[in-house]
């Protein structure tokens, strides 16, 4: 069966004073009916972008997709027209961001805008709006719907803004969610609400999930499948429990070993032996990018072949894609040491 | 035990609003700090540990309670007065760019907490500079140049480096790697870590990132709506938890290791209350699974539980015997209890 959403060598620029910046440089990503993909990476590595892209939302000027092809349920989404994409916006694909509060309007109760949507929607005769829009509500755990319905969004707390959002999504019965860093300016006990939530709209609903974070414990927790990305680019991709078993790509590891529970058991600063495993240097500028693989400059591993052209994507295993010259040199000494 | 190095006893911070009603930030928070330990506070935003972190630097002046750094009082005391001692303590923020003039370039900023000081001449104050920016792993020459041409990263070294200028023991850390990606924040933590030995300093460490916190930690103190529910251990924090809200903390962080996925399952409902009109009793009683009405009227005390642990939980001794009462402030290690 085809993919619901299909990314074909994606190329999304910022033509920019600074010069062209390639902020999306050819990424190639699938996601399936029903499915959670989790994209991470490191903020500035085009993970935005990318969902921008999906939805024609990036600014143009400055920005703008020269190349590729967004695939939806079979259809182009590059080459629709802004009609055409509204509608895909109503009722294909819904978006909900790291900040609520920027796309709820202020001066809108929680019931119009989930009510406006549905209109929109055109699926609910307006005699029942109301009360669907209180069934939706009760279905985000919203408390106390009837009073909240009356609210407006500074009235309520971070946690019940970011249900008012997938509220809205819901309210498009759309067939794809894309979640960017939907829980990053939430609190630990509300992010896990927030996070049940998404999983149970896809159990319940078969929605697929396009998860954006650069939380490895999110996607963990919460991921099928798992694209990582550095640099506009995506350099691994694989279902979740493959890439924390087995990560293929530097960078993957880096950031894995980076992180302080993936580091091994807790050491403290009083007795450690556990240095936390360093990523030297930083992301280079999009402006100023080397030539070869993005990462070399930071790689234990990086060979001169790596400095002159950037790597392909290739499939490792089933499921498995790795964009590195040394993959196989580097499986093969994790496999060692471990036996 | 060593003789604590900061004791914050009973400490209260309340801001009034405009409408004439009280924030309670920080409502009677005791704790200590031993040399070259590192005590992280944890806790959902707005609980107070930002406030409770800025109140013992003073930049706040204490509603009530006392300070004591080396066992001298520094809560009351004018900061003119304290001023010896406040070489002792010094503060590394999450937003190093908000603390640091964008004006004034990198090194005179590491040099002005010397200068204020009154310490060396000009020329030992600027080799001190470079030998900082040095210590803290940036090039020589960034001390000319000005904060906004560095990375986040690169901007926490230098409110390090400025934070060390002038020798402290202790280092109220807030957020200091939240706002870091995760390579970043892993060189970071290790300098902190490195000049922790190097230099045996005192961390309180302010984090709402539960790995983080159990990377560091020595001892873990969880707050919540501006008082500290449980302080323990980290092994005992994280391996045998008392509070229902420190189990909903672990309960609720993800961890990054897919096998280990646990599900749906039970959350906390809802959020923390505000801290205008924060509920009686237990603070925690309106979110807790397990509350009783003891927790309406009663408000509950950290009372120990043994091997360093204290817990603020009327339900947390059911069934065992009657816990030791501990008062305020009392010093939290095993040794400690022995000796009582
Ligand atoms: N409107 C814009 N103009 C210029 N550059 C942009 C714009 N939006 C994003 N970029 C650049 O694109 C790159 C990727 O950004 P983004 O996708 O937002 O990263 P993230 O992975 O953190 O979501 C960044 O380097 C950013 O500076
Ligand atoms: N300067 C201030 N004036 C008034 N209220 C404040 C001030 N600083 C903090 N608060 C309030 O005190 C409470 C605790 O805040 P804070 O210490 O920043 O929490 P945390 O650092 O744990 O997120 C919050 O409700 C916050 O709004
Ligand atoms: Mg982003
Ligand atoms: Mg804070």
């Amino acid at each position: 069966m085809s993919a619901l959403l299909d990314i074909r060598d994606l190329h999304t620029h910022f033509f920019t004073a600074r010069g062209v910046l390639k902020a999306v440089n050819g990424v190639s990503l699938s996601i399936g009916r029903g499915e959670i993909v989790a994209v991470v990476g490191e903020s500035g590595c085009g993970k935005s972008v990318t969902a921008f892209s999906i939805l024609r939302l990036i600014p143009d000027p400055p920005g703008r997709i020269v190349g590729g092809e967004v695939l939806f349920e079979g259809r182009d989404l590059t080459t629709l027209s802004p009609a055409e994409m509204r509608a895909v916006r109503g009722r294909g694909i819904a978006m909900i961001f790291q900040e609520p509060m920027t796309s709820l309007n202020p001066v809108l109760t929680v019931g119009e805008q989930v009510g406006e949507v549905l209109i929109e929607h055109g699926t609910v005769p307006r005699s029942r709006v109301k009360a669907r829009v209180l069934e939706i509500l009760e279905s985000v755990r919203i408390s106390d719907p009837a009073r909240r319905i009356g609210q407006y969004p500074h009235e309520l707390s971070g946690g019940m803004r970011q249900r008012v959002m997938i509220a809205m999504a819901l309210a498009c019965e759309p067939k794809l969610i894309i979640a960017d860093e939907p829980t990053t300016a939430l609190d630990v006990t509300v992010q896990a609400q927030i996070l049940d939530l998404l999983m149970e709209m896809r159990d319940r609903y078969g929605m697929a999930v396009m998860l954006i974070t650069h939380d490895l414990g999110v996607v963990a927790e919460t991921a099928d499948r798992v694209a990582v990305m550095y640099a506009g680019r995506k350099v691994e991709e694989a279902a979740v429990e493959a890439l924390f078993r087995q990560p293929l790509h530097p960078y993957t590891q880096g950031l894995i070993r980076a992180t302080p529970e993936g580091a091994g058991s807790a050491a403290g600063f009083g007795r450690r032996p556990a240095r936390l495993q360093e990523i030297p240097g930083m992301v280079p500028p999009l402006h100023a990018m080397p030539p070869g693989c993005a990462f070399a400059p930071r790689c234990a591993f990086a060979l001169d072949l790596c400095r002159q052209a950037p790597p392909p994507l290739v499939m490792r295993h089933e499921g498995h894609q790795v964009a590195c010259y040394r993959a196989a040199d580097i499986e093969a000494r994790t496999l060692e040491a471990v036996a | 035990m060593k003789a604590p190095i900061l004791v914050v006893d009973d400490l209260v911070k309340h801001f009034p609003t405009d409408d004439g009603r009280t924030v309670h930030a920080v409502d009677g928070v005791s704790l200590e700090l031993a040399a070259g330990e590192t005590l992280s506070l944890v806790g959902e935003s707005g609980c107070g540990k930002s406030t409770l972190g800025k109140t013992i630097m003073r930049l706040y002046p204490p509603t009530s309670g006392s300070i004591r750094v080396n066992g001298q009082e520094i809560g009351t005391t004018s900061r003119r007065a304290m001023r010896p001692l406040r070489r002792e303590l010094q503060m590394v923020f999450q937003d190093p760019f908000a603390s640091l003039n964008p004006r004034v370039s990198v090194g005179r900023a590491i040099e002005e907490p010397l200068i204020v000081h009154g310490i060396g001449t000009r020329a030992e104050r600027r080799e001190r500079v470079s030998w900082l920016l040095g210590r803290v792993g940036l090039p020589a020459d960034a001390a000319a140049r000005h904060p906004h041409e560095f990375s986040g990263g690169q901007r926490q070294r230098i409110g390090i480096a400025r934070a060390l200028a002038l020798n402290p023991k202790i280092i109220i850390c807030d957020e200091p790697v939240s706002a870091l990606d995760v390579s970043v924040r892993a060189q970071v933590l290790n300098l902190l870590g490195d000049l922790k030995d190097e230099f045996n300093l005192a961390y309180l460490f302010i984090s709402h990132d539960l790995s983080v916190v159990e990377y560091v930690s020595d001892r873990v103190a969880v707050m919540y709506l501006g008082r500290i529910v449980e302080i323990a251990p980290r092994e005992r924090l994280f391996g045998a938890p008392l509070h229902p809200y420190t189990k909903a903390l672990l309960d609720a962080a993800p961890i990054p290791d897919p096998t280990r996925r646990r599900g749906r399952r039970p959350r906390l409902d809802g959020e923390i209350p505000s801290p205008l009109d924060p509920p009686s009793g237990c603070r925690f009683r309106t979110r807790c699974p397990i509350r009783i009405e003891r927790c309406t009227t009663e408000t509950p005390h950290l009372l120990s539980a043994g091997s360093g642990q204290f817990v603020a939980c009327h339900r947390a001794f059911e069934g065992a015997s009657v816990p030791v009462p501990v008062p305020a402030g009392a010093p939290v290690t095993g040794d400690a209890l022995a000796m009582r």
